[in-house]
């Protein structure tokens, strides 16, 4: 295996270092200018030098909620296709979510799945199994076989659908206690929403379109941290929208519940005066809330309320997005702009620094997630899983030059900061100066 | 005046007047023995229509013959939309088609806005009604039933309807109507209140530019117009309010109710009516009732919207003169 020596980044935003890689792992940390020629004993002769002056290392990032949409929609996204969208964003691994066609909730199709992420060299690739059979909310998959597969399933979703029942809920929490699963809720009361189409509220009132209102979430984060804390068990909350949704998970973590949450990109920057436009591009599950809820979720996930940042990476093809409001698919790519995001929301703010950055998008979901490898300390020993950000960058986002096969993102002409430069999946350089290898 | 016509708040009240000034010039043509004018001889123009509609349909088309354009009825069951065809492919073939304007009824809220601003189309796109947004043209023939009703048919020209007190009743959630009539018949400078049952109130409603009232009764005394609005049986199951009936008693507009507007006061309904529930066969007959009229006004309305968005920019005192003075040629 070859090496490489990334010379004077700036370690979770701290300060400069050289870290050496060789093979799959971190063999040295070091200040600058120590590893490259003296005093560690340490030789780089034969590494691959990254100049890395002004950027920031964090440990690879961990994305808990992507859409691969392989096997079944091919058309929007595939594992490989997909897992390059990863990497452009700094990502070494993803959580892929079960909604796929067949339904992700048999061991056979996890391991598809896993196997296939295995292949595309770009990404690791954890499935996530559905909790119910077909997603229908009605019968517990095969949680314990999901898990006992070579995926290893550790993570369980319905996601795209809530298990709205309670007694469902209540069993599948209790049930993957026995192997230390986690319950992820697509928290989306199914009545309160039915016919809903944004948020709900002063625009949905003018715009004449289906209101989603708060209390739809929000009653069923209630109901199930209450039930996670019945049964001992513990729950992951998807993509927290709404202010009330943050106030919920606050007294749940004081009362001492084992929730965790997470919050997307959009919901950090977007809000629902876009949608007046009428342009689908900014329809997604769950809608775009207020400039209140924006600045609660930022507060949260700041604070620690929200745990983590997951992309809810929803590709679909253009013509899925480019018809009437009504008509459209629900959902936008994320992977590629997640961290600029993050960066022009919690870091430009003063909200976060780079190292709570490190700790949302990689240490913490790995850590929900169990995710052997990922979310490590950037210091010898560890797998030499990293990305590379310049944070100095500013473009506007161009869809075209996306390695998504889907291009419906939000931010098209935008302009957003930071650039991931280079991420390294374990040991190997799967994006370099901002290009896929 | 605008390139489209999706929305009643996209106009200003000079536009609004501009558009209420024209229809009364279009409506003489309606009292003549040809009722034609020349205008938009050799324009096409489509009637998109994705959700049935007779009423609106039928104006429209009355409108654009009116004004001598060449006409293309386009119903979305049993055409190619039905096998799958989306809105952006029908405008696009539509446009290659060469059509001039593009009048589109379409059950989901924002698709004429859509059709206008994606670039599918060149043409100008008259709204007939969205989902639960907009309906511009019904608050334009609302707008000038009451004008011509509160204020008089040549007293009116020129004029809009500051400080007229103007009453909504029924299920507001779901009405483009209500939607389209708030923001018209506040541009013109009336003073609306809307009458419904909180479940029949959208969430957000606060920033309109109105009041809300659960109270009919006590609203009637004080209004000049009262437009009862479509209430939506198939809604019924879905715990709006308990039963018609109760309904009824709450929200219904009969003789006794009625008698406690003032006398000057006119009732309005865009139709089509659910008689004995949201309005007594009583007052649905009586003289005070507008809807015959609002349906002929209708017509003289979407003359005026087309004319304006496909004829000229004339102000409305010439521009149909000028037709007329063709006509005679």
């Amino acid at each position: 295996m070859s090496k490489i020596l990334i010379r004077g980044a700036q370690v979770l935003g701290g300060e400069a270092q050289d870290v050496l890689i060789d093979g799959e792992t971190i063999v040295a940390t070091a200040r600058q200018g120590e590893i490259d020629g003296s005093g560690t004993g340490l030789s780089a002769e034969g590494a691959t030098v990254i100049e890395a002056e002004g950027q920031i290392l964090l440990p690879g990032l961990v994305d808990l909620h992507t859409h691969l949409r392989e096997p079944g929609r091919e058309d929007s996204e595939t594992v490989l296709t997909g897992t390059r969208a990863a990497a452009s964003g700094g990502y070494t691994a993803v959580f892929a979510m079960a909604n796929t066609h067949p339904v992700a909730d048999t061991a056979g199709v996890v391991e598809q799945v896993w196997r296939l992420g295995k292949e595309s060299g770009y990404c690791d690739v954890q499935p996530i199994g559905a909790v119910t059979v077909g997603l229908e909310g009605k019968k517990l998959a095969e949680l314990g076989a999901m898990n006992d597969s070579a995926a290893g399933v550790t993570v369980f979703s319905d996601d795209g659908k809530c298990v709205d029942d309670a007694v469902i809920m209540r069993r599948a929490l209790e049930y993957v206690k026995a192997f230390g699963g986690v319950v992820a809720q697509h928290a989306q009361e199914p009545r309160l929403t039915e016919g809903a189409q944004m948020n709900e509220g002063i625009v949905s009132a003018e715009l004449g379109l289906g209101g989603w209102p708060a209390v739809a979430e929000e009653s069923i984060i209630a109901r199930d941290v209450l039930l996670a804390e019945h049964v001992g068990s513990r729950v992951h909350i998807c993509h927290l929208s709404t202010a009330g949704s943050v106030e919920i998970v606050r007294w749940a973590k004081s009362r001492g519940i084992d929730v965790t949450a997470e919050v997307t990109p959009h919901h950090l920057l977007l809000t629902d005066e876009l949608v007046r436009s009428y342009n689908p591009v900014y329809k997604v599950n769950p809608p775009l809330r207020t400039e209140k809820d924006v600045l609660a979720l930022r507060e949260a996930l700041a604070d620690g309320t929200i745990d983590i940042v997951a992309t809810d990476h929803a590709p679909h093809p253009h013509e899925d997005k480019d018809c009437e409001w009504a008509a459209a698919a629900m959902g936008m790519v994320g992977l590629e702009t997640a961290l600029s995001v993050v960066q022009q929301t919690m870091v430009e703010t003063g909200l976060l620094d780079w190292a709570g950055v490190a700790d949302r998008m990689s240490f913490a979901p790995a850590r929900i997630g169990r995710a052997t490898g990922h979310g490590r300390p950037v210091s010898a020993g560890e797998p030499a899983n990293l990305t590379l950000v310049d944070p100095a960058y500013r473009g506007v986002v161009d869809p075209a030059g996306f390695a998504s096969r889907s291009r419906n993102t939000p931010y098209e002409g935008r302009e957003l900061p930071g650039r991931v430069t280079h991420t390294i999946l374990r040991g190997r350089a799967t994006v370099v100066d901002g290009k896929l290898a | 005046m605008m390139r489209h016509l999706i929305s009643a708040a996209d106009l200003t009240r000079d536009d609004a007047v501009l558009i209420l000034d024209t229809a009364e010039e279009m409506a003489r043509v309606a009292d003549r023995p040809i009722k034609k004018l020349p205008t938009l001889r050799g324009r096409t123009i489509c009637n998109l229509f994705f959700e049935d509609s007779t009423r609106t349909r039928i104006s429209f088309e009355a409108a654009e013959k009116r004004l001598s354009a060449d006409v293309i009825n386009f119903a979305a069951k049993g055409s190619s939309v039905s096998k799958g065809e989306s809105l952006k492919d029908t405008a696009q073939t539509l446009e290659a088609m060469g059509v001039d304007a593009v009048v589109i009824r379409h059950g989901a809220s924002g698709a004429p806005y859509r059709l206008a601003t994606s670039g599918w189309i060149d043409a100008p796109v008259v709204n007939a009604g969205d989902g639960t947004h907009q309906h511009p043209t019904q608050a334009l023939l609302d707008a000038f039933t009451m004008r011509r009703r509160l204020v008089g048919r040549d007293e009116g020209l020129g004029k809009d309807l500051n400080g007229r007190r103007i009453t909504l009743v029924g299920d507001v959630l779901h009405s483009r109507v209500a939607r389209s009539n708030v923001d018209l018949l506040h541009t013109l400078g009336a003073e609306v209140t809307l009458v419904a049952p909180p479940t029949l109130v959208p969430v957000g409603v606060e920033t309109w530019p109105c009041e809300i009232s659960y109270d009919l009764d006590s609203v009637l005394p004080k209004s000049d117009a009262v437009m009862m609005l479509r209430v939506q049986r198939e809604r019924m199951n879905a715990a709006f309010f308990p039963t018609e009936r109760e309904y009824s008693r709450r929200y219904g507009l009969d003789g006794d109710r009625m008698a406690k507007m003032p006398e000057h006061a006119i009732v309005m309904h865009p139709g089509p009516m659910v008689r004995g529930m949201e309005i007594t066969a009583e007052v649905a007959d009586s003289d005070r009732c507008t809807v015959i009229e609002q349906v002929a006004n209708g017509v003289s309305i979407r003359m005026a919207v087309l004319y304006l968005l496909l004829g000229g920019n004339d102000s409305a005192a010439t521009a149909p003169s000028t037709t007329r003075t063709e006509e005679s040629k």
